[in-house]
């Protein structure tokens, strides 16, 4: 049990990593999707920047007097990857934005139901040009 | 060093640098052009680095002249270069066709940054062939998927849209599994170089921390692979997106991603702890089978003929895994094979059904009805491409799919070979519908004035076909590399 307040940080990325997926799944709002997809990414963000801590470790600043230093790697990666996630959630809304002006609805039911509409006028039209033919 | 030396790199940027200068010019011709020269240069630097690496063995080359493990290394083995070869080969010819084609479908002021956005998905698929550091996986990854979002939704019915978005969604979760599973090996190892994780990874292979990055790892890759269960984004993504970005999907996107299943399943882990110590051949082998017989049974039943085409990738897909999971050099070696022919027959039949699409639209079973007079070459194009998606000699699907029922008869497993054969009988029936319609079917009545396609979007549908029955024949090339490229990685390192 004692490992348990050590283990913190890795703590609150599982509960954001798990909130953030319930929410993507949960959420019939493409928005709120998108809320929950960053939530998700940022959990990762918190992962890696904990693995990156040395117990006792300093800011790797080069001075004489520190000799024990975080590895500040992990920092470089994630902020690659806050990149990314800045771009997916940009790329997410600009098709948010579209699909509203498409659809008139971000609501993933609604859009799913003229999508359904859409499909069943194909088949029809199909189905039709079939008749036609004989 | 002369510029040949740099080729490793170059065959990434020459793509990443000219899609900017599309959104430069942002007009239709000059972007073409830009995009025309960028992929045929890559095709060449790939034949280059092909040649080169079955002469001299892998090369390694250091990025900014930071050695390895330190610096970033790109990594061209022969695996990698065959790989390469596939996607700038076809980068390149769905180049000549897209310029057509997205005439056609896209608004002439977006044209030229679709094609930025199509070079930009063509650098991170090559990015990820080419390098040899784990999380230049991840960035180059995401490269490729943030552009393809962009042209899945470029598509003209607005289910496109919602095709992408949902695509954005599960993608980005594949994506962020394989960085937190990279991120739990690099907390393990201390480092994000491929080979030296192999060289550490066996020390503290029997923790959890590395059994769940190995998880995650897999599942995330499993994502951008389109395996069953995790392929739902991919079938709409394909039939809506335009036929030139869903020629070149399909052809490449998924072929990247078991090139990157092999190389962290083998290159990074070994096959003895992806394969003895986690039950991992048996679970792909699941679902490799499962993804065969379904997908393939859900195509058969579709009318939209890009959306039968993309349930038909989900199965090829399973033929690829199923392959991986027999863990025998002649198991991987087909599923390495197949990836090759299947590019070749998806690429054919997605652009013989685009330029279906430039003369009449939307490509449905009846929509095609007796267009076997009207569009001979186009429809022979597609019904060869069929036959090599069944896997009848001499084409290039009977190539792979012979080694794959080796591959399985060579471990007893005929019940699996069975199940193999069933999924090929499931591609004749719905490669027959198409055929049955085409040829067999009375032509609706506005078909008099469809015309055969254009030559520019023949050429490189033919070139694919011949290609399919070259390799069909004279297998040599796509066999040879394929096995050396399977003992290299089976060997370990690779």
């Amino acid at each position: 049990m004692s490992e348990l307040p050590g283990l913190y940080n890795y703590w609150v990325t599982v509960f954001l990593m798990m909130a953030g997926f319930y929410v993507v799944i949960s959420q019939g709002n493409l928005v709120k999707k998108l809320v929950g997809l960053a939530i998700f990414q940022t959990s990762v963000f918190i992962l890696y920047i904990s693995l990156g801590k040395v117990a006792g470790g300093n800011a790797p600043i080069f001075d004489a007097t520190i000799t024990v230093y975080s590895n500040p790697l992990p920092h470089v990666l994630i902020l690659t990857a806050i990149v990314v996630g800045v771009a997916t959630t940009s790329v997410g809304l600009a098709l948010v934005v579209r699909i509203h002006e498409a659809y008139g609805s971000v609501e993933e039911d609604e859009i799913q139901a003229k999508d359904q509409h859409d499909e069943e006028s194909q088949w029809e039209a199909g189905s039709e040009r079939q008749a036609d033919d004989r | 060093m002369d510029l040949l030396d740099h080729l490793p790199v170059l065959v990434v940027i020459m793509p990443l640098m000219s899609a900017p200068l599309c959104v430069l010019f942002d007009r239709a011709r000059p972007a073409w052009l830009v995009s025309m020269s960028a992929s045929w240069l890559s095709f060449a630097a790939a034949v280059y680095l092909l040649i080169q690496v079955s002469r001299d063995g892998t090369i390694s080359y250091r990025l900014g002249g930071w050695a390895p493990p330190w610096g970033i290394e790109y990594r061209i083995d022969l695996l990698g270069a065959y790989v390469l070869l596939i996607v700038t080969a076809i980068a390149a010819l769905v180049m000549v066709f897209a310029r057509r084609s997205l005439e056609k479908e896209i608004p002439a002021d977006r044209i030229a940054r679709v094609y930025a956005a199509l070079l930009l998905v063509f650098a991170g698929l090559t990015g990820i062939t080419a390098t040899g550091d784990a999380f230049n996986v991840f960035v180059f990854l995401e490269i490729s998927s943030l552009a393809s979002y962009a042209v899945i939704s470029m598509g003209r019915d607005r289910r496109a849209l919602s095709a992408a978005f949902q695509y954005l969604v599960m993608g980005t979760i594949g994506a962020t599994f394989i960085l937190i599973g990279i991120g739990l090996l690099y907390m393990m190892t201390g480092t994000l170089n491929m080979l030296d994780l192999a060289a550490r990874l066996p020390e503290v292979a029997d923790t959890r921390t590395v059994r769940a990055g190995f998880a995650f790892l897999t599942v995330g890759i499993g994502l951008k692979l389109a395996l069953f269960p995790l392929h739902l984004w991919l079938p709409n993504a394909y039939a809506y997106a335009p036929s030139a970005v869903t020629a070149f999907l399909s052809a490449t996107a998924t072929k990247v991603a078991v090139y990157a299943l092999l190389r962290f399943m083998f290159g990074v882990f070994g096959a003895e702890f992806s394969l003895n110590k986690m039950p991992f051949d048996l679970i792909l082998m699941v679902l490799g089978l499962a993804g065969i017989l379904s997908a393939s049974l859900v195509a058969v039943f579709q009318e939209d003929v890009k959306r039968m085409l993309a349930y038909s990738s989900v199965a090829q897909i399973g033929y690829m895994v199923l392959g991986i999971s027999l863990a025998s050099n002649t198991g991987v070696s087909a599923a390495i094979l197949h990836v090759f022919n299947h590019a070749l027959m998806k690429g054919a039949l997605f652009l013989a059904v685009g330029a279906l699409a430039y003369r009449i639209g939307a490509v449905t079973v009846s929509s095609i009805a007796g267009l076997g007079r009207r569009m001979p070459w186009t429809v022979a194009a597609l019904v060869v491409g069929g036959l090599s998606l069944i896997g009848v000699p001499p084409t290039a699907g009977f190539v792979s799919k012979w080694y794959l029922v080796l591959g399985t008869l060579e471990q007893d497993l005929w019940p699996v070979a069975l199940l193999v054969l069933i999924g090929s009988l499931l591609a004749l029936a719905y490669v027959w519908k198409l055929v049955e319609a085409a040829y067999f079917a009375e032509p609706a009545a506005d078909a008099a004035a469809v015309r055969e396609a254009p030559l520019s979007m023949l050429i490189p549908v033919w070139a694919l076909v011949i290609a399919n029955l070259y390799f069909g024949v004279n297998t040599q090339v796509s066999v040879g590399v394929a096995r050396q490229a399977t003992d290299l990685l089976m060997g370990g390192g690779g």
